[in-house]
């Protein structure tokens, strides 16, 4: 089983290319990627992996949503805590796409932004 | 509709008119007007630019556009903005009810009814999902099955949650995203079930919306039923052989409140029948030539409406070639239309390619997209002409849920070229 967690093949998800990575767990080599974000999210992947969370918040005085994303990568373990704290938030009226809505969200140092309409 | 008599309705001409405000059609717009083209008119059915991509605000849009991972709010807003700058006027709130073969184009809107008379036409209508009716599942009528867009739509844009405890069928992409979106807004998805043996969508939406939340996904799986009379209260699946006919004895119910139906996109080709122009039996597209010109002079198809894309920036890119070649046209009218010097036809492996019809252009290769009709490892593709083969190219790995595309050099094409795709030995 050793063998098997030492080299670990996955597919890249940076880009929807999804070039087949293979990374040395533990001289943190990857081969098989397409370009060198590739590289960073193969050593990310088996280290400690990222996603870019997306979803809607409530917007106050309006009964629709709104669009919003982190604008960079937040721990993949912080997406559903994440969650319940954007089912309490509400987005101040006139907000328009890239308007920062929370700086150092969840404790990261990505910011929750707004990218809808 | 039929009865009206769009002869006695008011006629203006316009330059240039595109059927669509969505990526391909703002492209489109936009590429022409680049080349020289002002008089530019995009009818648009809904209140917005965009298309879908507003209501598709995960991330991935753009990487090979703008070299940046946007959401689909984002892809779309900076198209809008490149419309707005060079003043393209977009007619929202219009509906195009009839194109006819000499480019009338007939639209309905708040204003009434008119008819434009453009010297050239953009088919950007962009595609549909299937829906139930077009499935072979029996059973009752009751609320809670959905195509995963209308089911994007009521959580993105409207803020509303179509039901908690979910089956998805079909894994294409718009079922893969929604099954992370639905879990994510507190739903809990207990299956994805694919009829195929393979995934439908692409890889890293199985990775990042099925394994990152532990979402199961049954390949060579269907829904054969659906239970429940007010609303959906089971689905039963059973595995399929490999003609697709369910194994007897393999069913299995599973409770659920709702089913979304993640199953296929047609284009969307009733005006393009409607004008007569030739449609390609396999991509429900019309046939072009490689400037996307379909069988009328002067019309154009870009984008989902011609052959249903994984990526929008390859959609932005098809409505570029078709915007300069209604550029092209519009500058050039008087020039007689040369026949096609050649013909693509796929065969083994190939299941469509686009375009299929090569003009006398002038760049030295010409870039084919096409899809495989079965996953390849290590296999080889080649193209031949009469005289044998002009391309024989390695790849490392093809899926038919992903787009190819090569690039055939120009001089070799004549007469019929086929594109095939060769097993590894």
């Amino acid at each position: 089983m050793e063998n098997v967690e030492k080299i670990r093949r996955f597919p890249c998800t940076v880009c929807p290319m999804g070039c087949e990575l293979t990374v040395d767990c533990e001289t943190l080599t990857v081969t098989g990627n397409g370009c060198p974000r590739g590289a960073a999210y193969g050593v990310a992947e088996v280290t400690h992996p990222t996603r870019t969370l997306t979803t809607t918040v409530a917007l106050r005085g309006s009964d629709r949503v709104i669009a919003v994303r982190t604008d960079k990568p937040i721990p993949k373990e912080l997406l559903l805590p994440a969650m319940d704290f954007i089912r309490a938030y509400v987005a101040p009226e006139n907000v328009r796409p890239g308007t920062v809505l929370v700086e150092g969200f969840m404790g990261t140092d990505a910011n929750l932004v707004v990218t809808g309409k | 509709m039929a009865n009206v008599k769009t002869d006695a309705l008011p006629e203006i001409k316009v330059g240039l008119l595109v059927i669509g405000a969505g990526p391909a059609g703002l492209a489109a717009a936009v590429a022409a007007y680049d080349r020289g083209v002002r008089d530019i008119l995009i009818c648009e059915r809904q209140d917005f630019a965009g298309g879908i991509l507003p209501q598709c605000i995960h991330n991935g849009f753009g990487l090979k556009r703008f070299g940046e991972e946007l959401t689909g709010p984002e892809y779309a807003g900076r198209y809008e903005k490149m419309a707005q700058e060079r003043g393209i006027k977009i007619e929202y709130g219009a509906t195009v009810t009839k194109l006819s073969d000499d480019r009338r184009v007939t639209v309905l809107s708040e204003d009434g009814m008119r008819v434009y008379a453009a010297d050239a036409v953009i088919l950007a209508m962009g595609c549909r999902e299937r829906p139930r009716g077009a499935l072979p599942v029996v059973g009752t009528r009751p609320a809670g099955i959905y195509t995963a867009g209308c089911a994007q739509k009521m959580v993105n844009r409207m803020g509303l949650l179509p039901g908690r405890e979910i089956v998805i069928l079909g894994s294409g992409d718009i079922g893969l995203i929604m099954a992370r979106r639905m879990t994510l807004e507190g739903a809990h998805v207990q299956a994805v079930c694919e009829v195929m043996d393979h995934p439908g969508g692409l890889r890293r939406n199985i990775v990042q919306c099925l394994d990152d939340f532990g979402i199961p996904l049954y390949l060579s799986t269907t829904v054969v039923e659906v239970e429940g009379e007010e609303r959906v209260k089971s689905v039963t699946v059973a595995e399929v052989d490999e003609r697709r006919r369910p194994i007897p004895g393999t069913e299995r119910k599973i409770p659920c409140d709702t089913l979304l139906l993640s199953v296929g996109l047609i284009p969307e080709n009733e005006l393009t029948r409607q004008a007569g122009i030739s449609i390609d039996p396999v991509t429900n597209g019309a046939a072009v030539r490689e400037n996307r010109e379909t069988s009328i002079p002067g019309v154009f198809a870009c984008g989902n409406v011609l052959h249903v894309h994984d990526l929008v920036d390859f959609v932005s890119e098809e409505g570029e070639i078709a915007g300069n070649a209604a550029a092209d046209y519009l500058a050039n009218k008087e020039k007689i239309e040369t026949a096609p010097v050649a013909k693509i036809v796929a065969k083994d492996g190939v299941r469509y390619t686009v375009p299929e019809l090569i003009g006398d252009g002038e760049t030295e290769k010409v870039t084919v997209f096409f899809r495989v009709s079965d996953s390849f490892r290590d296999a080889t593709l080649v193209a031949e002409n009469g005289d044998g083969v002009i391309l024989s190219k390695k790849v490392r790995r093809m899926v038919p849920g992903e787009m190819q595309r090569v690039d055939l050099p120009r001089a070799k094409l004549v007469g019929t070229v086929t594109l095939s795709v060769a097993p590894k030995a």
